[in-house]
């Protein structure tokens, strides 16, 4: 076949325009995610953006549950939820003025503080910590103490400082005591006897491990078959999920401070509803786009809600006694290079009651529970892969 | 028959990658090799390293077991098409701004001395670094009815990539006209303008062909990196984050996204490669 020079030119028309279509499909595709402007309230919505550490997932069911009930909407908000990615750190989001507001664990945060981000913990939505260090039972490892001579993976990066600080606390040097193994974010390591104790957030790796086929058995592990480190437990649990507002903003911006408390108020009962319907939570997060399998998804918000609830001081309170250990260790725990997570005390700034104290005081004169005093975990079962 | 070699070598290259794989599995342990601590080849075993036909099989299943989930294979298939299209305007915005560069550096020998070595530079300021200070920027530009898009930023992260080997491309192309000719048409008093058009541009193609081949592969790439670390959704990179973290429980999965982000790459610099077919009388050898 002999193609003339005009068919050719053909066919590279058809690739410019077919390259002309992509590139519009691509705008169109992006559009719909662009956020609708209609408000139900008579007045303008206020436009926020809340930046989140991760991709849409059940970690943060709270937020889009209260975006999905439309509590936003009946505080008068317009809410966009923005993902996080891999290189996305919300806290320096957050302080170049971006976003609104921000979700990050507290030690990150407190490190941002300390390089000058202008930012404030206005509401401690998790309680407990959610890292485990998790083994194979016959290891033998269920304390801080059991990890001596051990290879120990973490993931680094700041992540890294409950487990230095629960060994420095089982009076392990982490230098020389255990051999510390920079660990991927999938569980492979420890599943194929790599190392011996995995870093895994109970929300997440967690499930992937016991979502993995035991290859003597032909079936899926159970959590009988490994043995957990839970730093609340060992006492070295630092805060982590956390929501941010600009320090600077709260302190001379009154719609600000008044947008601040209707967001807060919004965003908890979203947490409350996520607690009395985790399975609608789970539909939420899914229709919401993400990828992650049903019932690692319906886990997930499970074990997030165990995380939350109980919180006897009302959800979104800083626990003062929690606060300190968490900047003690942040101040004095040593990781493998010899960095603290920071240098000095934080200031007054870093962190405050008085917003979510608003926000509670409001959703308690609505009748609300905000304690979860009765709260009970679902008993989720995992399917392989977390289908 | 000659129009389908291309083809014909892309198939048997993926062929060839997924022998291979297979061989490593059954020649390598299923611990890996280790030489003194350090990891020679990975692990093989299952989990590590599905079989291929796994791979494939899985594709046809369902993502999830959530009613009404789409297939793995569809799911790959609408990612493929956004970062195709997301790369497409980086690759776009690439070749306009390299040509424009490489004319320029080919106009005045000052501006080629001056601008090369920060043509290398920019591509040693790594991605990671570059993505956020982007997305950071991009949030604070309204342009009329414009809003800025994060896409948008995906798609100039893929052009920063993509514009760099069609500047070098194509100035190599724009500087390769003999001597005689370039005279030759100063005797007939032709200009700049009139050389760089009826000479420079047409001896140029044989040289720019595989640049822009290459850049519209750099383009995925750099779409799929930027994907990822701006978190930006819909597109091949991001689903393969998404998958990642059932990397334990299913690897079939994850690993069916990489083979398709590999194969995009493939497609991308085909569908460019077909503009070569256009420009056939101008490809007196080409140089790659």
């Amino acid at each position: 076949m002999r193609l003339t020079s005009r068919s050719a030119w053909g066919t590279a028309t058809i690739g410019a325009v077919t390259a002309l279509l992509l590139s519009a499909c691509a705008g169109s595709g992006d559009a719909a995610d662009a956020p609708s402007a209609s408000g139900s309230s008579d007045a303008t919505p206020t436009k926020v953006k809340l930046q989140l550490q991760w991709f849409t997932q059940a970690q943060f069911a709270g937020y889009y549950a209260a975006l999905d009930q439309g509590y936003y909407e009946d505080e008068g908000l317009d809410v966009e939820i923005v993902e996080g990615g891999v290189d996305i750190v919300p806290q320096s989001v957050l302080a170049d003025g971006s976003v609104d507001f921000a979700i990050a664990w507290v030690p990150k945060a407190l490190a941002s503080r300390e390089q000058g981000a202008g930012i404030t913990d206005v509401a401690q939505i998790f309680q407990r910590s959610g890292t485990l260090q998790v083994s194979f039972k016959d290891k033998g490892i269920s304390s801080a103490a059991d990890l001596a001579g051990k290879k120990v993976g973490n993931w680094g990066f700041g992540n890294e400082f409950e487990l230095f600080a629960g060994m420095s606390k089982a009076d392990l040097d982490p230098a020389t005591d255990v051999t510390l193994v920079q660990q991927q974010f999938d569980m492979n390591a420890l599943l194929s006897g790599e190392i011996d104790a995995a870093q895994a957030m109970t929300y997440n790796e967690y499930a992937q491990v016991l979502e993995a086929t035991n290859p003597a058995t032909g079936e899926l592990y159970t959590p009988d078959d490994f043995s957990v480190v839970d730093w609340n437990d060992e006492g070295t649990a630092m805060l982590q999920d956390a929501v941010w507002a600009n320090t600077e903003r709260l302190a001379d911006d009154a719609e600000y401070q008044d947008t601040t408390v209707k967001f807060l108020k919004a965003s908890l009962k979203g947490w409350i509803y996520a607690r009395d319907n985790p399975e609608k939570a789970r539909d939420i997060v899914v229709a919401a786009g993400s990828q992650l399998g049903a019932s690692h998804q319906l886990w997930q918000v499970n074990e997030v809600n165990k995380l939350i609830w109980p919180s006897m001081d009302g959800i979104g309170t800083v626990d003062e006694a929690l606060w300190k250990q968490t900047v003690d260790i942040a101040l004095h725990t040593k990781n493998d290079q010899g960095a603290t997570v920071i240098t000095s005390e934080p200031d007054d700034d870093a962190y405050t009651n008085e917003y979510v104290e608003k926000a509670l005081g409001e959703l308690e004169d609505e009748g609300v529970d905000v304690r979860g005093g009765d709260y009970t975990p679902l008993d989720v079962t995992l399917e392989a892969g977390g289908k | 028959m000659t129009r389908l070699r291309p083809v014909a070598a892309a198939l048997a290259a993926v062929l060839l990658a997924a022998v291979l794989w297979e061989v490593v599995k059954v020649a390598a342990p299923d611990a890996g090799v280790h030489v003194g601590g350090a990891s020679i080849l990975p692990r093989t075993d299952a989990v590590a390293m599905p079989h291929v036909w796994d791979v494939v099989q899985r594709t046809l299943q369902p993502e999830t077991s959530a009613a009404g989930a789409p297939s793995v294979l569809s799911s790959m298939l609408h990612a493929c098409w956004f970062t195709l299209g997301v790369a497409a305007v980086g690759w776009a915005l690439g070749v306009v701004a390299g040509f424009a560069l490489a004319v320029l550096m080919q106009r005045w020998r000052v501006a080629e001395e001056s601008l090369e070595p920060w043509l290398v530079l920019s591509q040693t300021v790594p991605l990671v670094a570059l993505a956020p200070l982007v997305v950071g920027w991009g949030g604070r530009i309204h342009l009329g009815g414009l809003e800025w898009q994060k896409w948008m930023s995906v798609a100039l992260i893929a052009s920063y990539l993509a514009f760099f080997p069609v500047a070098v491309g194509a100035l190599r192309g724009l500087q390769s006209p003999a001597a005689a000719q370039v005279d030759l048409f100063r005797a007939q008093a032709a200009g700049w303008g009139r050389t760089l058009v009826r000479l420079r541009i047409p001896a140029s193609v044989p040289h720019l062909l595989p640049a822009l081949r290459l850049g519209a592969a750099t383009a995925v790439v750099g779409a799929i990196v930027a994907e990822v670390s701006t978190g930006t959704k819909g597109g091949i990179g991001r689903l393969i984050i998404s998958y990642a973290q059932s990397a334990s429980g299913d690897p079939a999965k994850p690993w069916a996204a990489i083979a398709a982000a590999a194969l995009l790459g493939l497609v991308a610099a085909g569908l460019v490669g077909l503009i070569g077919l256009g420009l056939r009388r101008f490809r007196h050898t080409e140089v790659s």
